[in-house]
């Protein structure tokens, strides 16, 4: 049973970063629940989590979205190393929030980045997933909880 | 490069070093500090490159990741505090919770600039860490 605070935790990770890195804030559009793995974006950023939870937590987002964060930020390299470096910030924030929120019952991974269509994502069969929409200007985004 | 850089309308110059393993931090902590007196000496991806270049530039400013591979920045805190117990650095990363913020404290860590920030949360950081 997935907590509504545990997934605040992950929910307030990402949306921070659009709001401070890129001064303007992200809106959240409706959960949904997935059995297995939901399709992907080009760029994404995983955490494993184990203790108290079991499974992975990702945001996955396309190159559109990303380009567009990266001008937001001032950046002028759009570079694909760029846009996997961007994904990686943006997981690595969800992590930093998730252990100052649940400490050491939760043991949270250093992020890892996968690219292109159809990356292997670990995940026990039958798992299911919440799916966040992360929306931000004309683009979305999906953080995916996938715990047990 | 271990020459005192030129000190800039009467103020004392700093050497400022930055060490994230991500192009796009280095880059804007580049970018986004605004002090004139502090002169970027190198950038670092990684603990292991940072011990190399601060030993070839002596830096007197460190803008420190955590979670690096090869050295993590704790352990890279440490190093540098016992080549040169008077560098100031400053912790820049997105582990949010005390624990890690004390030990790097402990360590030898001079500040802690939560990820993401603004520019004016690094620039009221940084000259909080050169008072």
């Amino acid at each position: 049973m997935l907590y509504e605070q545990e997934l605040k935790t992950f929910v307030d990770g990402t949306t921070n970063f659009f709001e401070v890195a890129a001064q303007q804030p992200a809106s959240i559009g409706s959960p949904y629940l997935m059995e297995g793995s939901p399709s992907v974006h080009e760029y994404t950023g995983v955490i494993n989590i184990s203790g108290k939870r079991e499974g992975v937590v990702y945001f996955t987002a396309p190159k559109a979205m990303l380009t567009v964060l990266l001008m937001k930020m001032q950046e002028n390299d759009f570079s694909h190393e760029t846009m996997r470096d961007l994904v990686g910030e943006v997981a690595n924030t969800i992590s930093g929030n998730a252990r100052r929120d649940f400490g050491r019952d939760f043991v949270i991974s250093v992020p890892s980045v996968l690219s292109g269509e159809k990356p292997a994502i670990p995940q026990k069969p039958g798992q299911r997933s919440f799916i966040i929409p992360i929306n931000w200007r004309s683009h979305s985004a999906k953080l995916v909880v996938s715990l047990s | 490069m271990k020459n005192n850089p030129t000190p800039l309308n009467g103020k004392r110059a700093f050497k400022l070093m930055i060490v994230d393993d991500s192009n796009i931090m280095r880059r804007r902590i580049e970018r986004s500090q605004q002090f004139e007196e502090l002169q970027l000496v190198g950038t670092a991806g990684n603990g292991e490159e940072a011990l190399e270049l601060f030993k070839r530039t002596d830096p007197d400013v460190v803008t420190m990741d955590l979670t690096m591979p090869r050295m993590d920045g704790i352990e890279c805190i440490g190093r540098l505090v016992q080549l040169k117990p008077a560098v100031r650095i400053l912790v820049v990363s997105a582990l949010a919770d005390k624990a890690t913020a004390v030990e790097a404290m402990e360590k030898g860590a001079n500040g802690f600039l939560n990820k993401p920030f603004t520019d004016r949360q690094l620039n009221e950081a940084i000259a909080e860490l050169m008072r």
